[in-house]
């Protein structure tokens, strides 16, 4: 029999603390990040056992490996099927995904596109830097045009992905942006993309302090603007959202885009995973079952 | 030798080759015969040249064999091709209306059907293959009544209707050729015995469903997307999750996932799928999630011959992903194999926690063969290694996912159980998972974590058994296979013996790891030596000689899509004892 283990006290942010200590640069945006997703996490009071955080390759990939949960740390750009693979075969854990824009965006693009699509119930974070840190510096699939990186030491002459308005197209059913540098606002986003039945999409500006001289947290501050102060924007509104999705220039706008309740996450339309995770059935299948398979070959 | 009875049926794709194939199928394996098909077909849906093998007896059919005993073309174009494999005493049924015959073998019996005047045509688009069908049952001896059974079944599920009118026609064709045409001279026979009828593709899927895989996800690629077929029919009747993923990365990415959660999860691609599947192999090694990936190898490389089979994919198993990381791939020997192979391989991929490769080709995988149902055992015994999947005690805080033991494998916690929280990781990683490759790199820790992992191929090695001589002992020849090629050896070495040749055969299903020192024992005293493959460079060849230095006196490869014919592997055989050549690649004959 299984001893169920219930935390005597409630969690707190110690309890979130990884084992090792992140090894980002002194300031950078991830560091900022981590900290909102333990905050949402302790507000919500989920166990650590009942969270895998799940990352690609790249600087904020190290992610998983600096909270207490459990981690799986994959290839660069394949988070997104690993894990669709783990909600899919245990619908009862919380997903986390995170990630870098590079990671996302560029190799993992299509990856991304379909388990939006798809509807996957997680919340998936790209720790935007617009820019490629763990290789040194070149230029990101959201690096703007005329930046100069190692890669375009002339200025980058490709236009960017707007990853939200690229995420409301493919149909995510929740979409939001938020800013390493502001906390409170972050956390709120986070947990309630952690609520959010479905597939959650959070492109969190996360400043790169070494390589990134263009999109620093002092460009940043002054130009993002809160959808929530907005008391007239409404985030069931997907054609409103995709008309703010673009605006990028002395007004950037943050906050809670888009979200839609009413479509079924994957594990609620998929039939086998009613009420039931993939490690309750029998590991020898029903032998009725099994039988009517040889018949049908008889 | 013992007897066979072979049909050939062809025409153009979308003709209705596959339906009166299915029939014959069902009426020899109902008579309690063994049967082989092989359908030879292109990369179209409608047009082309499609030509189906059906080879029937008493005893095992192990290959599509070398001549026809009956030839059914549905058009011109398959009279032309195929008119010549029919020997003396076969027979060819065709439409009179439309179809010429031309140069044929002496001894062949030419059958028109004077179709129009059969059946109404206007309304029976298939009304030729009907009659075909009712008038070769009447030639075999056969009585109507299993035609009239299999008719009912097969149509019956459209309508009451649409199955009387082609029993009808089938009736029709079967009084004239009672009246018209000469029965063969060996009736087919008939034993008391039931055999299942199923393709390789059909029992990779219902193996992985007997071994306990809960989930199964692919990317559509021939000749392997009959696994994807089976499953998403039958997944939710067997409670098996069954996903169709954007490509063959998120494929292979996806089953790591469900696999780290706690369940068996497979895929089965093709070679260009498999290449693409390759990074995350190494991922599946070095986080220690097992996993299993089938190849369904098609002729390549690059797109290659889609619908084609080959043995060609070996080399690209062996070196799949960057650096060393133990792996376990298996061939399967025949259809029936491609079922039973899928829990032995279960059971050590979980045990050792690593990948698992299955080497299919297009002939296993799209073939069909009769077997035993006793075979499709549902309950095999299923050892899931060492997992723990509820809180025992030990968790509080010193759990070491990847703690170094002496045999390189660790217990394995899967996500949801409390006081067990780590992380499994890509880039190396200190016994507790921690990453030591980027901040924490440590010459010290990354050996033992390298020869941690490693030292599971010795386990391995001890968990497979070696390939055993099979035949003679002393044999003027031996000749060595791989994977699918055993039946089509075993037949060639008994028409060798009916010619005064002995040979005997090792049949190699373990590739990786590879018992070299048994192989070399078995080898030893060997008269003369020839592998037989079914590639151009003699893939097989080359890893034994790497990994023993045994070469081979001879070699029989063929690369030209097709299977090896047992003649082709006898002639070759003959005119290498006669000192002619060490290497042979012999013709395919039949225009397909």
């Amino acid at each position: 029999m299984a001893t169920i283990v219930e935390s005597p006290k409630p969690l707190t942010m110690a309890d979130f603390k990884g084992r090792v200590d992140p090894d980002w640069c002194p300031g950078c945006g991830d560091f900022g990040v981590l900290a909102a997703v333990q905050k949402a996490l302790v507000e919500l009071q989920i166990p650590n056992h009942m969270i895998c955080t799940i990352s690609g390759i790249g600087c904020s990939s190290n992610f998983p490996g600096f909270i207490e949960t459990y981690g799986m740390h994959t290839l660069h750009g394949r988070s997104l099927p690993v894990a669709t693979g783990v909600k899919m075969a245990n619908p009862d854990l919380t997903v986390l995904v995170t990630g870098g824009d590079g990671d996302g965006l560029g190799i993992g693009g299509n990856h991304l596109t379909h388990t939006i699509r798809r509807n996957v119930d997680l919340t998936y974070i790209i720790m935007d830097n617009q820019i490629y840190g763990l290789t040194t510096g070149q230029t990101s699939p959201t690096s703007r045009i005329g930046m100069k990186t190692k890669s375009t030491p002339f200025g980058n002459i490709e236009g960017p992905l707007y990853p939200i308005t690229m995420a409301l197209a493919a149909g995510a059913t929740f979409v939001a942006r938020g800013f390493s540098g502001d906390q409170k606002h972050l956390t709120d986003l986070i947990r309630q993309a952690i609520q959010h039945k479905g597939f959650s999409f959070l492109d969190v500006f996360s400043p790169c302090v070494t390589y990134n001289k263009d999109n620093t947290f002092q460009w940043f501050r002054p130009r993002v603007k809160r959808l929530e102060d907005d008391a007239s924007y409404d985030a069931s509104n997907w054609i409103g959202a995709m008309e703010k999705s673009t605006i990028w220039g002395e007004e950037i706008p943050i906050g809670k885009f888009f979200e839609r309740t009413d479509l079924p996450a994957l594990h609620e339309a998929e039939p086998v995973t009613q009420g039931r995770t993939m490690l309750s059935y029998p590991l020898h299948i029903d032998p009725a079952a099994a039988q009517s398979f040889i018949d049908e070959l008889m | 030798m013992t007897q066979t009875f072979s049909i050939g049926i062809g025409g153009a794709a979308g003709q209705g080759v596959a339906t009166p194939g299915d029939i014959f199928a069902k009426i020899f394996s109902r008579r309690g015969l063994h049967l082989n098909a092989y359908n030879a077909y292109q990369s179209i849906i409608r047009g082309g040249h499609t030509f189906l093998t059906i080879r029937a007896g008493v005893d095992p059919v192990t290959n599509m064999g070398d001549t026809l005993d009956l030839l059914i073309p549905l058009n011109q174009d398959t009279m032309d091709r195929h008119l010549r494999l029919l020997a003396a005493g076969g027979a060819c049924i065709y439409n009179a209306d439309s179809i010429k015959p031309g140069e044929h073998a002496e001894g062949v019996q030419l059958c028109p059907l004077p179709v129009s005047t059969l059946a109404d045509i206007t309304k029976n688009k298939v009304a030729q293959n009907t009659l075909a069908m009712g008038a070769a049952l009447s030639m075999m001896a056969i009585g109507f009544e299993s035609l009239e059974s299999v008719i009912h079944e097969q149509f019956g599920k459209k309508a009451a209707s649409v199955a009387e009118e082609n029993i009808a026609v089938a009736r029709a064709g079967y009084d004239y050729a009672t009246q018209h045409f000469k029965p063969f001279a060996n009736p087919v026979p008939m034993t008391d015995t039931k055999y299942a009828v199923l393709s390789g593709n059909t029992a990779l899927a219902m193996g992985g469903a007997a071994s306990g895989v809960k989930f199964y996800c692919a990317y559509p690629m021939s000749p392997s997307t009959g696994v994807l077929h089976w499953f998403a029919t039958n997944g939710r009747k067997a409670g098996i999750m069954v996903r169709q993923v954007e490509d063959e990365i998120g494929v292979v990415n996806m089953v790591i996932g469900a696999a780290q959660a706690g369940v068996r999860a497979m895929c089965a691609t093709s070679g260009g799928g498999f290449a693409l599947m390759s990074e995350a192999l190494g991922l599946s090694a070095m986080a220690e999630i097992p996993i299993v990936v089938i190849d369904c190898m098609r002729a390549g490389p690059s797109t290659g011959v889609p619908t084609k089979t080959e043995q060609g994919d070996l080399w690209q198993m062996l070196g799949a992903a960057f650096g060393d990381y133990p792996r376990v791939i298996a061939a399967p020997l025949d259809i029936g194999d491609c079922f039973t192979l899928m829990h032995e391989i279960w059971n050590i991929v979980d045990k050792f926690q690593v990948p698992g490769l299955v080497l299919a080709d297009l002939l296993l995988s799209e073939g069909r063969l009769s077997v035993d149902p006793k075979i499709l055992d549902f309950k095999p015994p299923i050892d899931r290694g060492e997992m723990i999947t509820s809180p025992n005690g030990h968790g509080e805080g010193g759990y070491k996912r990847y703690l170094i033991t002496e045999s390189g494998v660790s217990p394995r916690a899967i996500p949801g159980v409390p006081g067990y929280t780590h992380v499994v990781a890509s880039d190396e990683h200190d016994e507790d998972g921690v990453l030591i490759s980027d901040m924490y790199t440590n010459a010290q820790k990354r050996r033992a974590m390298m020869e941690k992992r490693m030292r599971k191929e010795k386990g391995i090695a001890a968990a497979i058994p070696p390939p055993r001589l099979q035949g003679p002992k002393d044999a003027d020849v031996t000749l060595i296979g791989w994977g699918s090629t055993q039946g089509v050896i075993e037949e060639a070495r008994a028409q060798l013996a009916e010619q005064g040749i002995t040979a005997n055969q090792l049949q190699i299903r373990w590739l990786v790891p590879l018992h070299g020192e048994a192989i070399v024992d078995q080898l030893h005293g060997a008269k003369r030596t020839i592998i037989v493959e079914n590639n151009y460079s003699g893939q097989f060849a080359r890893y034994l000689r790497g990994e023993t230095s045994f070469v081979a006196d001879g070699h029989i490869r063929k690369y030209d899509g097709e299977p090896f014919m047992p003649h082709h592997i006898v002639e070759a055989v003959r005119e290498q004892l006669a000192g002619d050549t060490t290497l042979s690649i012999p013709t395919h004959e039949i225009m397909v």
